[in-house]
């Protein structure tokens, strides 16, 4: 009897230290933290990307038919690429199709990131005036129509390694991933790559510590593409942080420069 | 009929269990979530860089690097045929070529006999690319008198889910290859950021000697089930015709690729002549007036085969 009582302690014990114990003693208590409040990292701020790579495609337009590293273009999206016209664009008032959101963090500029609410990331870009709005929360309606930065999904996201017992316990989060869709169709490239309304971009947003400076934002981001790519588009891009609003620079869309 | 030292031991044995199950419980809770897995075979996504990384740059292209005056008049005087050269037929190979070169990589862990912790990290080498051992057991950087080879020398710590590697003891080689130097005191900084099947890998190199600030390359990979191979054959000399004596070069004013890429891409040439500003998105403005983008891509377009 004494045994049995001793071990019912025991597991009941056990069962308030687990984390199963911990989630049964929230229930019905305190609301989930906000995005906001959860962040395990500060993104806010202005940010200027720095052009290391794909130079001679990101800092002048490159010429028609220069498709170096995109490999992954299938026939269809080849036939549209080959017609690509810049004047065409801009007359059909579609000046903005190399700034969507496949494309936008390619671009040089900077870029400004606010919360616009306690659930809602706000990110605008110099280049083109553009602005992406990143919901968190599964719940996002979908927009009645599409646009160049379609609705975006984004979650802090949990590691889910595994390391050695007794190691350092790692951040809560670690990084930020953002799903976009419903996109207006647009350029991969500014030379008239195109992604199509079908395509699903997602960004990782990974603040990476330099020492003594700044950490980098580096953000990675897959495009995924059925209708124009046979296998996801992968990229990565660097920013650096900068302490106010220098260089800030809204310049409108152009398909030319 | 039960005894009071039987219930005394089934006390005892109830209690020990339970104890025992609460350490493995908070034992597991807290491994589950530490450091990230990384070994195993990793495709290159060369999707962007791509001719860089592939068939090589452009003779004279130091657009997007923050060389100095010294570092571009050095790059201008280099002669690719420098490679015939059994001293240097390895020199454009630092480890930063993990980023900017073509290959995918092989990653291992060396694990602790007794306790399993991963003593290092092994990238394997590519044939023209030293392996890196990342060591993660605390020991400190040899002395900076220490010799320094084409590996470098190279030590790494956890910050929250990404590895981050320092490197040191490298030698002089080419941030670009193209013979943009850096020099021997030069030193990389490598983070390792993997999303599921997708790492990211980061290069900052900083060089007092070269470089006017530091210059980041990034590059994905992603998890493939065909092995990628852990070594290769060595880097060999090629033969250039040069004689033993001679250090291939170009005098200053006579390098003959100075205009190429001006000809194929209009890119000015001041651009080309490369320096911090031209990291930045102002630089493009110096550009705007002046710059007719070609109608037709004429050479290495790319594309699907």
């Amino acid at each position: 009897m004494i045994a049995r009582r001793a071990h019912s302690v025991a597991l009941i014990v056990l069962v308030a230290l687990s984390p199963i114990g911990m989630v049964a003693q929230g229930r019905g208590e305190a609301p989930p933290p906000t995005a906001k409040a959860d962040a395990p990292f500060d993104l806010t701020g202005y940010w200027v990307s720095v052009i290391t790579e794909d130079w001679r495609y990101r800092m002048v337009t490159p010429a028609k038919g220069d498709y170096q590293g995109l490999g992954m273009l299938n026939p269809a999206a080849m036939k549209v690429a080959a017609r690509w016209d810049p004047a065409a664009d801009e007359k059909a008032g579609e000046q903005c199709k190399s700034y969507g959101a496949a494309a936008i963090l390619r671009v040089p500029g900077r870029l400004h990131i606010t919360w616009a609410d306690d659930n809602t990331l706000r990110l605008e870009f110099d280049a083109g005036v553009q602005r992406r709005i990143f919901h968190f929360g599964s719940a996002l309606a979908k927009s009645a129509e599409r646009s160049w930065q379609g609705d975006s999904v984004a979650r802090w996201e949990v590691p889910r390694g595994r390391g050695r017992p007794g190691g350092p316990p790692p951040p809560k989060f670690d990084s930020l991933k953002v799903v976009t869709t419903n996109l207006r169709p647009g350029y991969l490239r500014k030379n008239g790559v195109p992604y199509s309304e079908s395509a699903v971009v997602t960004d990782y947003f990974d603040l990476i510590p330099q020492g003594a400076r700044e950490p980098l934002l580096v953000v990675t981001t897959i495009v995924e593409d059925s209708e124009y790519l046979t296998q996801p588009f992968i990229v990565s891009t660097q920013f650096r942080r900068q302490a106010d609003a220098r260089g800030w620079d809204p310049t409108p869309c152009s398909p030319t420069w | 009929m039960v005894t009071a030292m039987t219930i005394i031991n089934r006390l005892r044995a109830s209690v020990a269990v339970s104890v025992l199950i609460v350490v493995m419980t908070a034992t597991a809770s807290r491994s589950a979530s530490a450091q990230v897995e990384l070994a195993g075979s990793w495709a290159a996504r060369n999707h962007e860089d791509a001719l860089e990384r592939g068939g090589g740059p452009y003779a004279v292209d130091y657009t997007g690097i923050p060389v100095n005056d010294e570092a571009r008049l050095r790059a201008l005087s280099y002669s690719a045929s420098q490679l015939s050269m059994i001293e240097r037929q390895c020199s454009l190979w630092a480890q930063y070529y993990l980023v900017t070169g073509p290959f995918g990589m092989k990653i291992s862990n060396e694990t602790d006999p007794i306790d399993g912790s991963t003593i290092a990290w092994k990238i394997g080498g590519w044939e023209d690319r030293a392996p890196m051992t990342i060591w993660m057991d605390g020991r400190p950087h040899p002395s900076k008198y220490a010799i320094h080879e084409r590996g470098g020398f190279t030590t790494g710590v956890w910050e929250g889910s990404t590895l981050i590697a320092t490197t040191t003891h490298m030698k002089a080689s080419s941030i670009r290859r193209n013979g943009t130097p850096t020099s021997d005191e030069a030193t990389m900084v490598t983070s390792f950021i993997r999303h599921g099947d997708v790492v990211t890998v980061l290069v900052v190199v900083e060089d007092p000697i070269y470089l006017t600030e530091p210059v980041m390359y990034s590059k994905s990979f992603e998890l493939d089930t065909s092995p990628q191979m852990p070594i290769g054959p060595p880097c060999v000399a090629g033969y250039e015709g040069v004689d033993d004596w001679q250090v291939p070069h170009f005098l200053p004013g006579t390098n003959p690729s100075i205009s190429e890429m001006t000809e194929l891409y209009h890119i000015p040439r001041e651009a080309l002549m490369g320096g911090a500003e031209t990291m930045y998105p102002e630089y493009r403005k110096t550009m705007k007036d002046g710059f007719v983008r070609p109608e037709k891509c004429v050479r290495n377009c790319g594309g699907p085969r």
